[in-house]
């Protein structure tokens, strides 16, 4: 942080203006004028809330993908089908046992086996080779949204909340005040606020796992150098599995999520993998905390860009990753 | 020796199954959303489309029927691709297509450029499809989106007294068709529309909208249809959002009342319009309801038709009593068969309906709301039934063309 202010004055100075005006808005009490040039304090709130929780979704969906590209070079253009198939699963586990819990449970352990399966039949088979995985990839991810729509048809499908997660509740926010002087406190939806939290924990627990752990210790030396690590002893097959297996799984949790606030239906495969590969480009190729700011950068520039600029909204993603690609092609969160 | 005899054999068979069945058989061409947003729909009306067949059957005199299905997703391109491929691949010579408002508007525009052929909308609902230039072969057996809103604006503003709404609809033809019909009348009354959001077709994420929804009005008018109608609900519930709700004619549909989740009850009480209610007591109607649900197991179909079962059964009821009209004689340029459907008047299950110089229907508008039945299950009532709903409302022809096509602004809120 110091030396990134010592290298850039002029970034980090306009980095703590742009929090610090955001932080206002977000805090203070909206002044007349401002209120009549931009509209309501509720609606922008809701849209930078609504943004960061979205980038809580965009982040299960894209730290699995961005692992596993770390450690094993590995462009998995399956993952969005992935994440289709653990909302499916979850649908399914849900409408039987009516368990939501269940559901996510069920959905992670049923696309890590897919994952792991992936990774024995068919990624070990072509091991460093790039471009024929990708191909192999993308083969892949058309056959199974055709098995999927096959077996689940064109519908939506909507995983029922938790009736203890229905409603809103009051956050301690002002979003206005009444002309008698009562404060107006926002109401948000509960359901986004727990998911939001959910992916916060999944994404601390992971960056701990591998900061803090002997198996996370592995991996990122795996990450550095693969034949090194191999050459020591370590049986980096199973840890390639295991990855594996965690991201596949994570994208599964991502499905039931997407399920929930959402729905899951033939087309969201793609767009989740179009998703995660602008999120990963922004933030950093197989960097979590580069998935991380990257998932709440594109989630805020879609919400905010739905509200504000509605018929530019689909651009403001892309423009984001091509400014990225232009300035720092390494991405945000690079890892040096 | 064997194996040249059994080909011999084999060979003959075909011969004779081809003079023994040779039978002429007319192709039609049906497209439906079967992907994306509107499938519910598509499947629904796949569902009235064979509840015809299987009232009328598929001979017409000493021709068998052969239809042809493809499916679509709402956008005009894949409807255009999809009547391509059913002309020139399949080479049918009648279409029934297509379901959605902007794929009626290009599917419209395409007829013209094979005029050798009769297309049959099966259940689009965009005003300018027959109201500007519209193609001499192309015929719409059902009202369009303003005529399903009629008598809508005038039981919100004299019935529930409202008097402030805001409205939330899907960005494309229909749905402005639809604003259109409600704020002509809502308006006209001295009625204010105060805001007016428009969401891309397929949305997910409503949050933003669902914020953005004002407080300060009597009632939310949704016109929304399929996922999207469904998401919207579902994060509506989340919100906790209480308003009174007005329903457009594919929001407040079994499509919808039917969904999955506890999310739809939001509806419960929502006024609605649309070319039929679900508890309509007329016998006509009872009788396709009764077909309906015969026709295919609880669990494959709704409890009662969608709108969009309806219109794909009456324009297949039109389709095949013209063509039996005629003997199935489709003869220089169909010309036999194209005056045969002009003049066909169908004794429809929701109502008579005729066809007007533009070759658009000329039916019956059912003002609605929504009911629970006691078990669980949701049903449009019936509050008031309107026959005889032209294209221009009503309006002098001069008059309403004055008002300009439906768009995100227009008409505006005003009385014409």
């Amino acid at each position: 942080m110091t030396r990134f202010i010592e290298r850039h004055p002029a970034w980090a100075l306009i980095t703590i203006i742009a929090v610090a005006v955001l932080l206002w808005l977000i805090f203070a009490v909206w002044p007349p004028g401002l209120e009549q040039a931009i509209g309501r304090k509720r609606i922008f709130l809701n849209a930078v809330l609504n943004g960061i929780t979205l980038g809580g979704l965009y982040f299960l969906v894209a730290s699995g993908f961005t692992l596993i590209f770390g450690l094993m070079r590995n462009v998995n253009l399956a993952h969005g089908s992935l994440y289709l198939f653990g909302g499916y699963v979850g649908y399914a586990i849900s409408a039987a046992t009516g368990s939501w819990i269940l559901s996510f449970i069920v959905a992670f352990v049923a696309v890590a086996l897919v994952g792991v399966l992936l990774q024995i039949i068919v990624f070990r088979r072509m091991e460093g080779q790039d471009l024929r995985q990708t191909m192999v990839t993308i083969g892949l991810s058309i056959v199974f949204a055709d098995l999927m729509l096959w077996a689940f048809g064109g519908n939506f499908y909507q995983i029922e909340t938790p009736s203890w997660l229905i409603g809103p509740i009051a956050l301690p926010l002002v979003s206005a005040v009444r002309p008698s002087g009562e404060m107006v406190y926002l109401q948000y939806p509960l359901v986004r606020l727990v998911i939001f939290a959910a992916s916060v924990v999944i994404g601390v627990a992971m960056w701990l796992a591998l900061n803090r752990t002997r198996v996370g210790m592995i991996i990122r030396a795996g990450v550095d150098d693969r034949d090194i690590l191999a050459a020591t002893g370590v049986q980096i097959q199973l840890v390639f599995v295991l990855v594996f297996a965690l991201g596949a799984g994570l994208a599964g949790i991502a499905g039931v999520v997407g399920g929930t606030f959402q729905s899951i239906s033939p087309g969201e495969d793609t767009r989740f993998l179009l998703a995660s590969l602008v999120v990963v480009i922004v933030g950093g190729m197989g960097s979590i905390p580069g998935a991380a700011l990257g998932a709440l950068i594109i989630g805020l520039a879609e919400q905010l860009g739905s509200v504000y600029i509605p018929t530019y909204a689909i651009v403001v993603t892309f423009l984001i990753m091509v400014v990225v690609l232009a300035l720092r092609p390494q991405g945000l969160v690079a890892r040096r | 020796m064997l194996r040249g005899s059994v080909g011999l054999v084999a060979l003959g068979s075909i011969l004779l199954s081809g003079t023994a069945f040779a039978q002429e058989k007319i192709k039609v061409g049906v497209t439906a959303t079967l992907e994306g947003t509107y499938t519910v729909l598509g499947e629904d009306g796949m569902r009235g489309h064979q509840t015809a067949l299987n009232v009328l059957g598929k001979k017409v005199g000493d021709k068998e029927l052969e239809f042809i299905v493809a499916s679509t997703d709402a956008t005009p391109d894949s409807a255009v691709r999809a009547v391509r491929k059913l002309i020139e691949q399949d080479k049918v010579q009648i279409l029934l297509s297509p379901l959605s408002g902007d794929e009626g508007i290009a599917v419209k525009n395409f007829a013209k450029t094979r005029p050798e052929l009769t297309f049959i909308n099966a259940a689009s609902g965009a005003q300018e499809t027959t109201y500007v230039d519209p193609s001499p072969n192309f015929y719409r057996y059902n009202m369009d989106g303003a005529q399903w809103q009629v008598g809508l604006g005038k039981y919100a503003y004299e019935d529930k007294k409202y008097r402030k709404i805001a409205t939330v609809g899907e960005d494309y033809s229909f749905i402005y068709t639809q604003v259109f019909g409600l704020a002509l009348e809502f308006c006209g009354l001295g009625g204010q529309i105060t805001s007016r959001q428009w969401v891309p077709l397929g949305t997910k994420d409503f949050a933003s909208v669902i914020a953005a929804l004002p407080d300060d009005v009597d009632a939310i008018y949704l016109g929304l249809g399929g996922a999207d109608a469904v998401n919207f609900l579902n994060q509506y519930q989340q919100a906790g959002g209480k308003a009174h709700l007005m329903g457009g004619s594919i929001m407040v549909d079994q499509t919808i009342l039917s969904a999955k989740g506890n999310a739809k009850n939001a509806l419960i009480g929502t006024i609605a319009a649309s070319g039929q209610a679900d508890t309509w007591e007329d016998a006509g109607w009872q009788k396709f309801v009764k077909a309906y649900q015969d026709a295919f197991p609880p669990n494959k179909r709704f409890p009662s038709p969608s709108l969009l079962a309806t219109n794909y059964y009456n324009s297949t009821m039109a389709l095949i009593l013209a063509l039996r009209q005629v003997n199935g004689d489709l003869s220089n340029n169909q010309a036999k068969y194209r005056e045969a459907l002009a003049k066909i008047e169908l004794d429809a299950p929701n109502g008579k309906i005729k066809l007007d110089s533009n070759r658009q229907a000329i039916g019956t508008n059912f003002v609605t709301e929504v009911v629970d039945d006691g078990k669980g299950a949701l049903f449009s009532k019936v509050v008031k039934v309107i026959p005889n709903v032209n294209q221009t409302l009503g309006y002098d022809p001069a008059v309403f063309a004055k008002i300009g096509l439906p768009g995100r602004t227009i008409p505006e809120c005003k009385k014409y």
